[in-house]
């Protein structure tokens, strides 16, 4: 077309002027770190596998998260899922279900068959694990999968440690845990069980290896000095666990008092309710500073289980128990009150918590203990080079989660130690904070609720109390996550620039700033969803 | 609702798109293909709700006739920073005739393209016509009031940035009460623009009872894409009048533009339904209510209303407004009261 | 085809020959009959292709016009007085959008006080709008004009404006040579236009231009014009070769070669003066008649040419610049520049003023006897005048001019006090 002067354009020509130069701030795309990774114990990157399963990627999902934990069924049953805490939905509506994400995925890998993936190569250095518990078969896949051979000495007769003489059945089911313990074996790692290492250097020796890591489990539960006639029957909790899992069942009565206020309290008052006792848990606080989880405490009560809050147990005879009633001071800490009271008891179970048998480290030279734990340095390492210790026998929380996310970090170590290096973690991103998101963007969606076994089998039977979601309910689950610091390819910044200012790349490839044009109004940063984009003063 | 919410719970249909929708659900303007009928290099201000208004409303609508379409466009802002020779930014046939007769220019457009097609000699082409606030609801309504009656086949869009932002932000009859502007300033007994003046387009288009009026914002893109397909799909006078925040006139900070555009609908102060032929047969409901001051204090137009003494009186009188707003066009779900 | 017929029937069906495709059309004294007539028409179907528009105003009737014109129709819509002063921004627009309308203007006065009947002040206010405005003598040459209109206009991407008095022609019964449609169509081919919107070659039409090239885009303006002038004539011939009349072009002579004294006018008037000069041409006066047919572009070389041999140069004018004196006398007077010429300007039949052939011969008498001034207001009633000049000196509320006037000569005496 032959266009009068001036008065009539070439459509678009506008690209001529580069309005880009008016900014005096730019966009910049980030990562930030999502709160339930940072909490995560086990190092997850929850929001990254949560995206996948998002779009019911599952395998990659459950590829995703077994870079960093092998064992999601497992998981998602036991861990006490404190990234939920973190979660920022929970500001919104409540925090999303990871834990029942995590449990989905674990029952989907093993219902599907799905491997944990080979090494690419092996460096022909021989590394010990000892204890085939959380921490130890965690560190055993992740020192297998950098390519080193790994043999796992147990002093028991199976694997798993406390996850399988720890937790009862009906929270963690047995196949559960065999399965995934022997996906871990099928990657060619060697178990010797029933193997008890006496003494660390000299097994050390033996099988030549190059490095140790040790992931005793504290078996071995506390006494407390009570008095107690010769008639009495005084059992300690983790036992009483350990022998649910042989042949011959403990005989406990019918009533069975527990005495303390821990996990492993809840544990034995339930397995006692399930084997037909009428437990009772005697606690000398109050609920709210029972340190263990409330949920536990709450499905307790609902089976049943009655407690006596505020006592204390100073005399235990043959069928009956002398009780003390507390009274908490003006700091919360129990007092003795003087005043006394009688309950028939046809045993007491001890959890008053456990210690770890130390004695293989007998006269290992520059190895420190103190108050029965191993030190460690930030790297896991012992005072003695190449002995790495991780999970119940280092101070820390005594959790799966935190065993299992001992002994990843214990292979990184041990890995670049092996390799004359130093293993150095990757700098960790901002955190995603709530008020880094745009919550109009997402709706409203109430969390799945997990369904629940009927109340009276609970009651029982050991099957597993808490249900998994199906699919449908699992999908759903993950879309809620709010995808907290890390694009999720909404399109809300290529939508919302007035300048047409931001190129999108295609699915997976997430956005770019044409900063040609942009003029750094912000409103990408403003309307991102989850924290994704950042204003940075322009260096003018 | 105006729209079938999809059951996507991770971010439902609030974002402009999402990996995971059907491509079927994708809003125009998640689509890598857009036509960004208004294209870069424009010279809007920083964060301007009118450029953005525009390009989602002309690339649904580009959509909607699979390209083929015709813009006609007041004098005003959006004519302004989008054509001063030697460049354009417009990627589709569009014209600039005057300040006050864009809807008489789409009706000749649309009357020729009737005959070109009666001739053979075009396809279905469609019209729409745009303009600023002032262009629509004072100088241009004349022509605008003629299109609506005549049902002339064109599509009006009117952008309302509530004044006369491109000669330096004066009044027009779209300024809501009490906001400052170059000629309402904020002095005397009753410091700011009038109450008790001004119109209502979008209820005087339905009056005219043409086929089709509907309100928008820049803040929900789903529903503004939604009405101008449908209004693409419909013949005859349509009318979608798109609250569009403006950072100069508002006194407003550029990343807050689609923040205040919410809020606007959010509190009630600018109401978000479609009318067929003179009925309301849709309103956008009030998600998270707020307060009207909420919307009022992050802009500089009302800063006098927040001084020393708080003009406590005159913030009630536009809550009451916006309150109107919510039983008038039944803002709020019962259930979620 | 002869028929006996109103004027603006005659422009009606001239338009309708056109094959225009969009009408857009708001009453006003004295066009109305004119689109009333092409209403009718297209709504029997007599017009095929045609889009007929009812607008709400002038306004919206140029714009209407704008719109369709850019997407390539072939428009045409009509006016007069106030109804062109209503449209005017859009008239400018037009023009600088360089947009093929075709627009009758029936000329008419302008108030106020308001008046229905003709002058020139409608269209010569319009002087400088950039349209090409057209005098028709006749009916015959109104109709003849509008056919040519369209094809200057869509050769030289300007709009055009044909000038036809109100009442004088719109309203006169005539007889005109209607033409067929396979003559039309024979001179005027399809419109092309030179841009236009389409979705397939996408432009933005009516972009702001700055200082940078706003001078370059006016000159340009005028440049066209200047084609125009040329492309007048030539479309006068080729109209001849195929109708067989001369019509149109950018003037007219009459009995001017050896004339002492020449009048120049445009529209109806004309005949008058052709009268009045062939009494006197009988009584031995030496005296001719300028027809100016194109006012814009104003044809300078050729009313040079007209006048050069001349002694005395009578300007006779249905508008008034009021402050100086005529309009059309200045531009005369620029084509006179140089020449030793006596001009004059005479302003007559305002708001309808009959001119008379009386009049005339006194007054071009007078002129002839070099008695005539610069500036002389034909038949003016000077008691009338005076009259309110004295009640304005003496009394500070002297109430409506017009109105006492009036009163003064006896038109509205019986019902106003």
């Amino acid at each position: 077309m032959d266009k009068p002067f001036a008065i009539t354009l070439d459509p678009g020509s506008s690209l001529a002027n580069r309005t880009g130069s008016w900014r005096t701030s730019r966009p910049v795309y980030l990562d930030r770190l999502p709160p339930c990774n940072k909490q995560c114990p086990a190092g997850e990157d929850i929001q990254g596998w949560l995206f996948h399963a998002e779009s019911g990627d599952y395998e990659s999902a459950w590829r995703h998260l077994t870079k960093d934990n092998p064992f999601p069924a497992i998981m998602g049953r036991v861990c006490y899922h404190t990234c939920e805490s973190a979660c920022n939905r929970g500001q919104l509506d409540a925090p999303v279900g990871i834990n029942s994400v995590e449990h989905f995925l674990g029952d989907e890998a093993l219902k599907r068959g799905w491997k944990l993936t080979a090494p690419a190569v092996e460096t022909g250095k021989h590394v010990l694990v000892v204890g085939a518990g959380p921490s130890g078969m965690s560190a055993a896949y992740h020192l297998r999968r950098l390519g080193h051979r790994v043999t796992v000495h147990e002093a028991g007769p199976l694997l798993g440690g406390m996850m399988r003489f720890g937790i009862p059945k009906y929270r963690l089911p047995r196949d559960v845990l065999e399965a995934e313990m022997q996906r871990v074996v099928d990657l060619g790692v060697t178990v010797n069980l029933n193997s008890k290492v006496a003494n660390i250097l000299d097994t050390m020796q033996a099988g030549a290896f190059d490095a140790a890591f040790l992931a005793v489990g504290a078996h071995i539960g506390k006494r407390a000095m009570i008095p107690a006639g010769d008639a009495a029957k005084i059992i300690d909790a983790i036992s009483l666990l350990r022998s649910m899992e042989g042949e011959d069942k403990p005989m406990l009565g019918r009533r069975v008092v527990v005495y303390g206020g821990g996990n492993t309290a809840i544990d034995v008052a339930r397995t006692a309710k399930r084997m037909g006792a009428e437990p009772l848990i005697v606690y000398r606080r109050t609920r709210e500073k029972m340190p263990a989880h409330d949920f536990e405490v709450e499905e307790a009560l609902q089976e049943g289980i009655m407690v006596k809050w505020l006592s204390t147990i100073k005399q235990a005879d043959e069928s009956s128990l002398t009780i003390e009633k507390m009274a908490l001071d003006s700091k919360g800490f129990p007092q003795p009150t003087g005043e006394f009271e009688t309950i028939e008891a046809d045993s007491l179970v001890l959890a008053l918590g456990q210690d770890v048998d130390l004695g293989l480290l007998d006269g290992v030279p520059g190895l420190q203990v103190s108050d029965g734990v191993v030190q460690v340095g930030a790297n896991m390492m012992t005072g003695h080079p190449g002995i790495f210790a991780g999970g119940d026998m280092v101070p820390a929380e005594r959790n799966v989660t935190v065993g299992i996310g001992h002994g990843k970090a214990a292979a990184k170590h041990i890995d670049a130690w092996l390799r004359g290096e130093q293993y150095v973690p990757p700098p960790k991103h901002e955190v995603a904070a709530f008020a880094n998101l745009n919550t109009w963007y997402y709706t409203d969606a109430p969390k799945t609720v997990r369904p629940m076994l009927d109340i009276i089998r609970r009651q029982s039977t050991f099957d597993e109390v808490q249900g998994g979601l199906d699919e449908g309910t699992a999908l759903f689950e993950a879309r809620r996550c709010l995808s907290c610091g890390n694009c999720f390819e909404c399109d809300n910044c290529y939508g919302v620039c007035p300048d047409n200012a931001v190129i999108k790349l295609g699915p997976g490839k997430r956005f770019e700033f044409n900063y040609d044009y942009c003029k750094g109004c912000g409103m990408c940063v403003a309307e991102c969803p989850c924290g994704a984009i950042k204003m940075e003063a322009e260096e003018i | 609702m105006s729209f079938q919410p999809l059951h996507f719970y991770q971010t439902g249909t609030f974002t402009i798109g999402n990996r995971l929708l059907a491509e079927e659900d994708l809003s125009v303007q998640s689509d890598i293909e857009r036509t960004n009928s208004l294209n870069s290099g424009h010279r809007a201000c920083q964060g301007c709700g009118e450029a953005l208004g525009a390009r989602f409303a002309i690339d649904a609508a580009m959509k909607a006739a699979r390209g083929r379409l015709i813009a006609a466009n007041a004098t005003g802002c959006l004519e302004v920073f989008s054509t001063p020779y030697p460049e354009t930014s417009w990627q589709i046939p569009w014209i600039h005739s005057l300040f006050g007769n864009t809807a008489a220019v789409a009706t000749g457009i649309a009357a020729a393209i009737k005959v070109k097609r009666q001739k053979g000699e075009m396809g279905d082409v469609r019209v729409v016509a745009q303009g600023g606030d002032g262009g629509t609801t004072d100088i241009g309504f004349g022509c605008l009031s003629g299109m609506f009656e005549r049902n002339d086949d064109v599509l009006y869009i009117c952008y309302d940035n509530g004044g006369y932002m491109n000669t330096g932000v004066q009044r027009s009859s779209a300024t809501p009460p009490a906001a400052r502007t170059a000629t309402t300033m904020p002095v005397g007994p009753e410091p700011g623009n009038a109450f008790g003046q001004g119109k209502f387009v979008p209820a005087i288009a339905m009056a005219h009872e043409i086929p089709y009026v509907a309100t928008a914002t820049v803040a929900g893109l789903h529903d503004l894409e939604y009405k101008v397909t449908k209004a693409m799909g419909m013949r005859g006078a349509r009318y979608i009048h798109i609250l569009v925040p403006c950072p100069l006139g508002w006194g407003s900070a550029s990343q807050d533009t689609i923040r205040l555009a919410r809020l606007a609908k959010e509190t009630g102060i600018f109401p978000v339904f479609e009318a067929e032929h003179g009925e309301v047969t849709g309103v956008l409901k009030i998600r998270r209510q707020q307060p009207v001051e909420e919307y009022l204090r992050l802009q500089k137009r009302y800063a006098h209303l927040f001084g020393k003494t708080p003009a406590v009186e005159t913030i009630a009188r536009l809550q009451a407004a916006a309150d109107k707003n919510i039983r008038k066009y039944g803002l709020l779900d019962q259930e979620a009261n | 085809m002869l028929k006996q017929t109103e004027g603006s029937h005659a422009v009606a069906e001239a338009v309708a020959l056109c094959r225009p495709e969009v009408i857009c059309a708001y009453p006003i004294s004295p066009q109305t009959h004119i689109v009333e007539g092409l209403g009718e028409m297209v709504k029997a179907g007599e017009v095929a292709n045609c889009e007929f528009i009812n607008v709400e105003s002038e306004f919206a009737a140029m714009s209407v016009a704008i719109g369709s014109s850019a997407t390539g129709a072939r428009t045409y819509t009509a006016t007069a007085s106030q109804g062109l002063l209503f449209m005017v921004e859009a008239v400018f627009n037009a023009s600088g959008l360089g947009l093929p309308i075709v627009m009758t203007v029936a000329n008419r006065a302008i108030g106020a006080p308001i008046n229905i009947w003709n002058d020139h002040s409608d269209s010569l206010s319009q002087r400088d709008c950039g349209w090409i405005q057209l005098f028709a003598e006749t009916n015959q040459e109104a109709l003849d004009l509008h056919i040519q209109a369209f094809k200057l206009a869509e050769e030289v991407s300007l709009p055009v404006m044909v000038c036809m008095d109100g009442f004088i022609l719109t309203h006169a019964y005539e007889r005109v040579d209607v033409p067929t449609q396979e003559q039309v169509d024979a001179f005027l081919p399809p419109y092309e236009p030179r841009q236009v919107l389409d979705p397939t070659q996408p432009v933005s039409i009516g972009a702001m231009v700055g200082p940078e090239a706003f001078s370059e885009v006016r000159y340009l303006a005028h440049a066209k014009q200047m084609q125009a002038l040329e492309r007048i004539p030539q479309l006068a011939e080729q109209f001849k070769e195929v109708f067989g009349r001369d019509s149109g072009g950018l003037t007219h002579s009459y009995l001017t070669d050896d004339a002492e004294t020449i009048v120049v006018a445009m529209g109806s008037v004309l005949g008058t003066i052709k009268d009045t000069v062939d009494e006197m041409r009988a009584a031995g006066d030496k005296i001719g008649v300028l027809g100016i047919t194109s006012y814009r572009p104003f044809p300078i070389d050729s009313v040079r040419a007209a006048l050069q041999n001349a002694q005395r140069v009578v300007v006779l004018e249905k508008s008034l610049a009021v402050g100086i004196g005529g309009i059309l006398s200045t531009d005369v007077r620029m084509a006179m520049s140089g020449l030793q010429l006596h001009g004059h300007t005479v302003v007559a039949g305002l708001g309808g003023r009959a001119i008379t052939r009386k009049s005339l011969r006194a007054l071009f008498a007078q002129a002839a006897r070099g008695e005539l001034g610069h500036l002389t207001f034909l038949d003016l009633d000077w008691n009338v005048v005076n009259k309110q000049l004295e009640r304005e000196r003496t009394t500070r509320r002297s109430g409506p001019a017009a109105e006492s006037m009036l009163r003064d000569v006896g038109v509205i005496a019986a019902r106003i006090g």
